[in-house]
């Protein structure tokens, strides 16, 4: 045990004699998840519209200053008919209103943007039908868990998960490999101290950094960015650290299998970034992929912290309802820490 | 002095075909983003489970119903019995939209003092809510307008109004989402690998041993950048292949477009690369700063969510970081066919962030330690 503590002692000396990697890992997750929080945002607003008219009569006139003070729409004046085809092409609108002389009105996309097209078209819909909007249903409707349509509730949770895996994988992954490449790694494998406190004593002061970060970016996410922790504090605090501990082994597990730094902090860096991104959740919902592709999201971490978190600090759920993502991101951890083990006594032979 | 160029390059290419990791993610990456990623990139909401509470049972009711059943958007859930446990089911994450309508619905309804119909959809995904709410409520209005134009009722202006959908009629995302995706290579090949390339002479103390020969400081780094180019544009046309051949997707402008947009982009994020690696100790320290700027890069340029949905300051902030504009080119001459001297606003910030940067890298490059 005595050994143990004095291969911690070794590796925060390591992290404290380089204070500036030290400060740029505390605060680029503050930074990114500030910007992130507050700029990003997948509704869509500010559709640029333009129109063309011919003839204004009293119902054109009604609907252009419709279009004008739609809070969804920014409206970018008229054009001509020419014109439509080339504004849309450049980008100058995503939309133009044609009023016809027979009181018909066609509405031309780009649709180039699927998704900001089908957005627009209901906006317009809804903005040049507003007389059948009036006798229409009564409906009363309710947002559950978010009444005010924040996309934060679902972005910030992502963001976060993002960051935990990225960040601490980018930690570890080089600590095995630096040893390989300057050749420290021999004296290692002839100590006397088992693989696992090596990789344990590895893994701990990173751990310590890692927390200092969870909890900044918590106290961010929560007062200023206006998250809600409705469910159990603690629960999430289990959460969170169980899934940064895993993160710290993926990044071990790495960097034993990798043969240099470079290899180690590229596959951390960028090739696992885009896939973590898009099959997390944060961005395009699991259930909506093709079957072979929700499949591939079963073995990516950040997918069951994703799920899990929002339960805990939107919908205000339980230990109770997250015990599955709890033990699916226990088992993984385990699996990457008995694997980096294995990969590290492999050396020996 | 004048063949020292082509055998600095002949290193860098030999180092890299040593490797035995870097040209099978050089391989894998085009294969990726062509053919997995793509996939990923469903924006439409499909598959919405609603939970239909029906108190009424009225003939209009019934056509809701049965239009909401018939709609790709929905999947009607079994019938639940009360709106409490629908809530129930809400929560448990069973259904995403509840709709339940009032007792004696249509009989109040052309008394004309209806109850409302309640909906309440599950918004933790503020987006997917909002739209399923959107297309409950359309499906349902649609229902009710059928009935009264069948009654003889007069006919809403909703007929009087036609969308087109140009450039992409078919509505598909993919098609949106590939030619953007694309810059991850170059992200790749002109970002992270030049940089890697880098901080490794650093580390291994190779970067000072050339710094006491003749060799130019300028030459060296040309050396290392130039093959990273040609690699670039050689894996670009890869994944413009793939695209083809697998999504049938072609750009709809010029090809030459895409090209030198990809080659002033590659041109602007090398010189970012090199300016890192001159103000950086370590390797890991380098890959930090880097991602750092890369993920704001992927979220922050309209990759995945609009620029023009960020607040005033964060879009201003964009102007600054190249992927934005070589996005916007990639995606116009693809599905657009946009020319030249439309997009003269993105070539010209390219051009001139590109000079920016490798200003910035002449300048912090220091030839002593």
């Amino acid at each position: 045990m005595n050994a143990f503590a004095s291969f911690v002692r070794k590796e925060c000396i390591h992290i404290l004699r380089d204070p500036r990697t030290m400060l740029i890992v505390l605060l680029m997750p503050v930074v990114l998840m500030m910007l992130f929080g507050f700029s990003i945002s997948t509704e869509i607003k500010n559709i640029d519209v333009a129109a063309v008219a011919t003839r204004y009569t009293t119902d054109v006139r009604r609907d252009l200053t419709a279009l004008e003070h739609n809070p969804y729409v920014t409206f970018k004046g008229i054009i001509r008919e020419g014109e439509v085809d080339a504004a849309l092409r450049c980008g100058r609108c995503s939309a133009v209103v044609l009023f016809g002389r027979d009181g018909k009105r066609h509405i031309v996309l780009d649709a180039s943007n699927s998704s900001l097209s089908a957005s627009a078209a209901i906006y317009l819909r809804s903005i040049l039908t507003a007389d059948a909007a009036a006798s229409a249903l009564p409906v009363t409707t309710f947002m559950r868990h978010n009444p005010q349509l924040k996309s934060a509730y679902n972005f910030v949770p992502g963001v976060m998960g993002l960051i935990f895996i990225l960040i601490c994988a980018l930690m570890t992954c080089v600590s095995v490999v630096r040893e390989k490449e300057s050749g420290t790694m021999e004296v290692l494998l002839v100590s006397p101290v088992r693989p696992v406190y090596v990789v344990l004593a590895k893994m701990i002061p990173y751990l310590v950094l890692s927390l200092f970060n969870l909890a900044t970016i918590l106290l961010l996410s929560h007062y200023v960015l206006e998250m809600p922790v409705a469910g159990n504090l603690s629960v999430l605090l289990i959460l969170c650290t169980l899934y940064i501990v895993l993160s710290l082994f993926l990044g071990l597990f790495v960097s034993t299998l990798a043969q240099s730094q470079m290899v180690a902090l590229l596959i951390c860096a960028m090739v696992m970034l885009v896939p973590m991104m898009m099959l997390s959740g944060m961005m395009f919902p699991v259930e909506n992929l093709p079957p072979v592709l929700k499949q591939l999201t079963f073995i990516v971490p950040a997918r069951w912290f994703n799920d899990a978190i929002r339960k805990v600090m939107v919908e205000g759920l339980g230990f109770v309802a997250i015990w599955k993502e709890l033990s699916i991101l226990f088992a993984m951890a385990l699996a990457l820490f008995v694997a980096s083990i294995k990969k590290f006594k492999d050396r020996l032979e | 002095m004048k063949h020292t160029l082509p055998i600095l390059i002949r290193k860098e290419v030999t180092q890299f075909r040593r490797n035995k990791v870097l040209p099978r993610i050089v391989v894998m990456m085009p294969l990726m983003l062509v053919l997995v990623l793509p996939l990923v990139t469903q924006m439409d909401v499909k598959n919405i489970s609603i939970a239909f509470i029906d108190h009424d049972r009225s003939p209009l009711t019934l056509r809701m119903e049965s239009h909401l059943a018939h709609s790709d958007y929905f999947r009607l859930c079994e019938p639940v019995g009360s709106f409490e446990e629908a809530e129930q089911m809400l929560d448990d994450g069973k259904v995403d939209l509840v709709v339940c309508i009032p007792e004696h619905f249509e009989r109040d309804l052309t008394l004309g003092d209806p109850k409302p119909i309640l909906l309440e959809a599950n918004a933790v995904n503020a987006t997917k809510g909002a739209q399923g709410m959107q297309y409950a409520l359309q499906t349902i209005a649609s229902a009710a307008m059928e009935k009264a134009r069948e009654r003889g009722a007069a006919i809403g202006t909703e007929q009087l109004l036609t969308v087109e959908n140009r450039y992409n009629p078919t509505g598909n995302y993919r098609h949106f989402m590939l030619p953007a995706l694309m810059i991850v290579l170059l992200i790749l090949v002109c970002c992270f690998l030049p940089l890697l390339n880098i901080m490794t002479e650093k580390e291994h103390g190779t970067f000072e041993q050339i710094n006491v020969t003749p060799v130019g400081r300028l030459e060296f780094i040309l050396a290392k950048l130039i093959p990273y180019w040609l690699l670039a544009m050689v894996l670009l046309a890869v994944a413009m292949l793939l695209a083809w051949a697998v999504y049938g997707l072609l750009p709809a402008g010029a090809a030459a477009l895409v090209f030198l947009a990809a080659f002033l982009f590659a041109l602007c994020i090398s010189g970012f690369a090199v300016t890192i690696a001159n103000i950086s100790d370590t390797m890991q320290q380098a890959i930090f700063v880097m991602f750092f700027f890369v993920m704001l890069f992927m979220l922050m340029s309209g990759l995945f969510t609009p620029i023009d949905s960020m607040p005033r300051w964060a879009q201003d902030i964009t102007y600054a970081f190249p992927p934005r504009y070589v996005i916007d080119v990639f995606r116009s001459v693809y599905l657009k066919g946009t020319l030249f001297v439309e997009l003269w606003f993105d070539f010209l910030m390219l051009t001139l962030l590109a000079v920016v940067f490798n200003l910035l890298a002449t300048v912090t490059y220091k030839k002593q330690s």
